[in-house]
């Protein structure tokens, strides 16, 4: 079952073909074929171990799929892949960001990375909407686990990216800056925001989502738009799907 | 931005990070000083035996540092996902295996910029030659030229510190034994015409891991 929504001129946000990782004997995911449509916020649930996260990491070109290909905004990732990771911002419970470095050397590191205009006001802008301003020039490592994640979204806010990944991204975060990243992640550009949200959390992902894709062992079991679902039905359909409860 | 931009950006995050910690120029020295100290204190009485040896001496230890350097290399891109970090921006993978790679060319030409001269201090055998300085130069040019590919390689591993010397020493012997034979030569007084196949060996050995390194850190760095 694949939802579709959008003007079919332009070319999905994201397409999948075939996506397959293998880990030694162990198949992670297992043909996924997806069309995320512009300005779509697309969410994942699944079980541990379902693939989500290894899905997520393919399409940041973190890691490379053992079959298979996908697009970002028609662009192919194999003949376009810088373009693709312009087009791509990621959070993750992870922030990559450098402990001995300070918050604002690492905002200015990965906007050289990103080829950020006007990185200086970008990453100022950036901190006053995070409320962070005052913590911009202490290093990452004396702040706490709630502040680096609010400057990992900054992070990944940069460069203004269309798409945004997001692999679990309550884990660290306090309901502040939660609440700072639901406001963020609509879009600063004409062009709203296509998401990508994995996560475990069923009531959050049906609040943020308009399109629920469950995944277990690495095959997508249930794609619906979120308009025709409530939590209880989710989770009736959630412990059909998967087997577990949530 | 181009390449060259992106890989000075990388090599001055990591020159700022290091200035703050000073984790892998100091104890790279540390462990510099102490074995070309215990050498010299072993051979240095014997004025012709500590010439016979210190091209062997001054090799092992640059050899070892080189180790203990690029051990540490990939360690802050790994801690909080930095590396995933940099696969995910804009850049081809090269950038950062050159960003990395001129890290560590930095970090071990500091660290020899201090040793030679304290081993011609301690040791009384005159290497702070030309012919040295640039053997020690190209030679180290082709131990971070492998040395980067296999400190991104051990780094995914969890016995980091046994996988690196392991793949790292074998590959570098070739280089390793020119340098020794071009210490050996001028510190004989050879002239630079008889050096010159050894310098063409480093060259060449240089230029093929260069090249090779550069395109497989893809799959290196990519699970």
């Amino acid at each position: 079952m694949t939802a579709k929504q959008g003007p079919p001129s332009t070319p999905p946000a994201i397409r999948t073909e075939g996506l397959t990782k293998v880990f030694g004997s162990r198949m992670a995911l297992r043909g996924i074929n997806l069309e995320v449509q512009q300005g779509q916020s697309l969410v994942i649930f699944g079980p541990n171990g379902a693939g989500k996260t290894t899905l997520i990491k393919i399409l940041a070109t973190i890691t490379n799929p053992s079959s298979g290909t996908f697009s970002v905004d028609g662009l192919d990732v194999k003949n376009h892949p810088e373009d693709v990771r312009r087009r791509i911002g990621i959070v993750t419970h992870q922030t990559f960001l450098y402990g001995n470095l300070t918050a604002y050397e690492n905002l200015e590191f990965y906007s050289r990375m990103f080829d950020v205009p006007g990185r200086k006001e970008r990453i100022h802008e950036l901190a006053e909407q995070l409320g962070m301003t005052y913590r911009l020039h202490d290093r990452v490592a004396t702040l706490s686990r709630g502040m680096q994640q609010r400057f990992s979204i900054a992070r990944a806010l940069l460069h203004k990216p269309s798409v945004m990944l997001l692999d679990e991204p309550e884990t660290g975060l306090d309901q502040e800056a939660l609440a700072i990243l639901w406001k963020a992640l609509p879009g600063e550009n004409e062009r709203k925001r296509t998401i990508i949200l994995a996560t475990h959390n069923l009531e959050r992902g049906l609040e943020l989502g308009d399109r629920l894709v469950i995944l277990d062992r690495g095959k997508i079991v249930y794609d619906g738009l979120r308009e025709v679902m409530d939590l209880r039905n989710l989770e009736e359909v959630y412990r059909n799907a998967t087997g577990a409860n949530n | 931005m181009t390449f060259w931009n992106k890989v000075i950006a990388i090599t001055w995050k990591d020159w700022l990070s290091e200035m703050r910690t000073r984790e892998v120029v100091s104890s790279v020295l540390v462990f510099t000083l102490l074995v070309i100290l215990i050498f010299t204190l072993a051979f240095g009485a014997d004025r012709e035996l500590m010439t016979t040896v210190a091209p062997g001496i001054l090799w092992a230890t640059f050899a070892f540092a080189g180790v203990l350097s690029f051990s540490r290399s990939f360690v802050p891109e790994k801690e909080h996902g930095c590396l995933e970090g940099l696969m995910a921006a804009p850049i081809s993978r090269e950038v950062i295996y050159a960003g990395k790679g001129l890290s560590s060319l930095l970090f071990m030409l500091i660290v020899e910029a201090i040793a030679l001269p304290a081993f011609a201090f301690f040791s009384n055998v005159p290497v702070l030659s030309p012919q040295i300085i640039l053997v020690t130069f190209v030679t180290t040019v082709g131990f971070v030229a492998v040395g980067t590919l296999f400190s991104a390689l051990s780094a995914n591993t969890r016995a980091r510190e046994m996988v690196l010397p392991v793949l790292f020493l074998p590959i570098v012997i070739p280089i390793l034994i020119s340098a020794i034979k071009v210490s050996e030569l001028a510190l004989t007084g050879e002239p630079w015409s008889n050096l010159f196949t050894w310098f063409q060996i480093i060259g060449a050995f240089d230029l093929v891991f260069l090249a090779v390194s550069y395109l497989v850190f893809d799959f290196v760095i990519v699970e």
